[in-house]
């Protein structure tokens, strides 16, 4: 075809000139309000991004090991993947947990297995990502039970719960209870943070699932900012001051494979972000302003056909996530259309963010694309297509009636359908999948060792037996009664866990209270 | 014109990545099929009798968890106790060669991976239903 006669689009589908001109570029440095070009003035000559490599498998043993292997290669913080059975909140021994334990993650069934998890790990130093969502509060509550046995204040404690049921709704679907029940949970979660742990971000509100599940570049944007207001008028409701929170919000996107549509992305969310939280919400501290997000490469991105070419996708994925001013980064292995990565796996995807870091010279300076013609209209254009879709979820009531008219659930499904349709006439070009194929060289994967489900549920049967089982029936007592009323749950889930409660336990109490949520399928 | 073929699109296990299975529906609805799709979280049992109860020549199982050896075997058991040898199994999502060759040795008649086209999945489908294909082995050429 003639390139006259072609369409060109970003990969989301938003039409592309053939040049840009200067138009009306006015945007105040980086470190500046509204900070479209970033939220530091140096960038990451004051701090380099924290590399953060999403990580769990088998058992907690295993885990742990990996955890030290990966600090020992020069990774300055860590990211727990829990399994299926933990996401849904079952224990190890439960019958849907059967073929799933270890298999996406860690089981985490009791605080002995989070004990296992960090052992020989100061949670004083490294700051630590769990990427945990309708049974967030359990898990937090196991960790801090942790420091606590580590000697380490809460004060001092850096890290990231997800936490963001909202998306799982939308995208990620690893929901237990109802949209309502799940925000008081989460409420709970954020009040309690703003108390006790000051350096921790007890939401990460999260687009990377939204764009995993077919989402464009804009509706990942706009869905996610609507979330995190979601998220503030809930914790408002609760009594909280917008300052006292804010700070501690922080955000998850995904770095995709179209290079300028990703960087103009995450531009366009620190300026929505901004003019909202002083504007909407009055937020008088720059902290609450400034959006602070981690990204990770694209795992939908990855193709099974010739592996190693995920190496250099996902390289000029992570280079637009640094571009674009992120302050975390996952880097996916080239295995991860196959597996959980494998050790030589990971540690490339590692290799390639110190590459980034230390040798491109794209650290050096603080938002290097900006003026540039293209970038900055894809910028506006971002922002404002964002703006029209949080108007209309404004319109609906918020993001939870949205949720339940299965607005955005409806809009990502009719973008990752039409996706595909392009994929297949060969519109879109998927390298060594729909052009340009080849035999794909065959690579070593990670096994999951065959033995780690009946390894845990042993574990679990020899603790059920050892614990004071007269202390935990009363803790889980106290509890229901506490999910029942309106107190913060957080303290009793903290009394449970301590009393060696199972996270399948302390779900159960909290289903009872709470009910489960069904959702009716749109296709 | 034939009746146009049914199939149950289900997502079993605990995994909630649903984005295959709708495209997939929607795809296999586009090309004339009836498609009940089952939602999340459906046991082997949930979805052998959604088969039986919807009467479906074809159910296509979505699994990204690598769970797929726990709970692939079991549907292909109660579709064998329930005498529904006849409804043919097709898996799609995260499935290793080595799996997918033992999956196909129970029964399954095709197992599509990452990057397979919907053409090729809707062509298969038409193939295994048309032809009715003797359960072991599958058709010759399937996919792996």
């Amino acid at each position: 075809m003639k390139s006259a006669e072609r369409q060109f689009t970003t990969i989301s589908g938003v039409p592309v000139e053939p040049v840009y001109g200067p138009g009306e570029i006015r945007n105040p440095d980086p470190g500046e309000f509204p900070y479209t070009r970033g939220i530091h003035r140096d960038m990451y000559r004051g701090k380099l991004w924290t590399m953060r490599q999403f990580s769990g498998f088998a058992t907690p043993e295993e885990t742990n090991e990996r955890y030290h292997y990966l600090l020992s290669q020069g990774q300055t913080g860590l990211s727990v993947a829990f399994d299926l059975p933990t996401l849904m909140g079952y224990d190890a021994d439960h019958a849907l947990s059967e073929g799933e334990v270890g298999k996406c993650g860690a089981p985490i069934s009791s605080l002995e297995d989070m004990e296992i998890l960090f052992r020989g790990i100061p949670l004083g130093e490294v700051s630590v990502s769990m990427t945990i969502n309708s049974p967030a509060a359990v898990l937090w509550a196991m960790y801090l039970a942790v420091a606590e046995q580590q000697g380490v204040d809460w004060q001092r404690l850096n890290g990231t719960l997800q936490n963001d049921i909202l998306k799982e709704y939308i995208a990620q679907k690893e929901y237990i209870y109802p949209p309502r029940a799940s925000m008081r949970l989460v409420t709970d979660t954020i009040e309690f943070g703003a108390r006790h742990t000051p350096k921790f971000n007890p939401v990460s509100i999260s687009g990377y699932h939204i764009r995993e599940a077919g989402s464009t570049a804009v509706q990942e944007l706009a869905f996610t900012l609507r979330d995190g207001m979601e998220y503030v008028d809930w914790a408002l409701e609760r009594g909280l001051a917008i300052d006292d929170f804010a700070p501690r919000m922080s955000f998850f996107f995904n770095a995709h494979s179209d290079f300028f549509e990703e960087i103009a992305k995450y531009r366009a969310a620190r300026k929505i972000w901004a003019y909202t939280l002083r504007d909407r919400y009055g937020a008088k501290s720059e902290r609450s302003w400034k959006l602070r997000f981690h990204a990770q490469t694209a795992g939908c991105s990855l193709t099974w056909q010739q592996p190693y070419n995920n190496v250099v996708r996902t390289a000029l994925q992570a280079m637009a996530a640094v571009l674009g001013g992120a302050q975390s980064l996952h880097t996916n292995s080239l295995d991860e259309a196959y597996a959980l990565p494998g050790e030589h796996a990971v540690t490339i995807a590692l290799r390639t963010q110190q590459v980034l870091a230390y040798e491109s010279g794209v650290a050096n300076v603080a938002d290097p694309l900006g003026g540039s013609y293209f970038l900055e209209k894809l910028t506006l254009d971002s922002e404002a297509a964002a703006n029209e879709y949080i108007r209309q979820i404004d319109a609906m009531g918020g993001m939870i009636p949205a949720i339940e008219a299965g607005f955005p659930q409806t809009e990502i499904a009719q973008a990752s359908y039409r996706y595909q349709r392009e994929v297949e006439n060969g519109e879109r070009v998927i390298v060594g999948v729909n052009r340009f194929q080849s035999d794909d060289p065959s690579i070593d994967l990670l096994q999951i060792d065959e033995t780690a489900e009946q390894r845990q549920i042993a574990k679990l049967a020899a603790l059920r037996s050892r614990r004071d089982n007269g202390r935990v029936r009363k803790s889980l007592d106290a509890l229901r009664r506490a999910a029942e009323g309106t107190e913060n749950t957080m303290p009793y889930l903290l009394d449970a866990v301590r009393a060696y409660a199972t996270l399948g336990e302390i779900c159960d109490a909290q289903r009872e209270v709470f009910g489960t949520y069904t959702e009716t399928s749109h296709i | 014109m034939s009746a146009p073929i049914r199939v149950l699109v289900a997502k079993p296990g605990l995994d909630g990545h649903d984005r295959g299975a709708k495209v997939i529906a929607r795809a296999l609805r586009d090309a004339g099929m009836e498609v009940i799709y089952t939602g999340l979280r459906q046991t082997p049992e949930m979805i052998v009798n959604a088969a039986l109860q919807e009467d479906v020549q074809v159910i296509g199982l979505s699994i990204l968890s690598g769970a797929h050896n726990a709970i692939v075997p079991r549907v292909m058991e109660l579709l064998r106790e329930k005498e529904m040898e006849d409804v043919k199994v097709v898996v799609g999502g995260i499935v290793p060669d080595e799996d997918a060759a033992a999956l196909k040795k129970q029964g399954v008649a095709a197992v599509f991976q990452p990057g397979a086209s919907l053409d090729a999945i809707v062509t298969f489908i038409r193939g295994a239903v048309g032809e009715a294909a003797p359960l072991a082995g599958g058709p010759p050429g399937s996919p792996e």
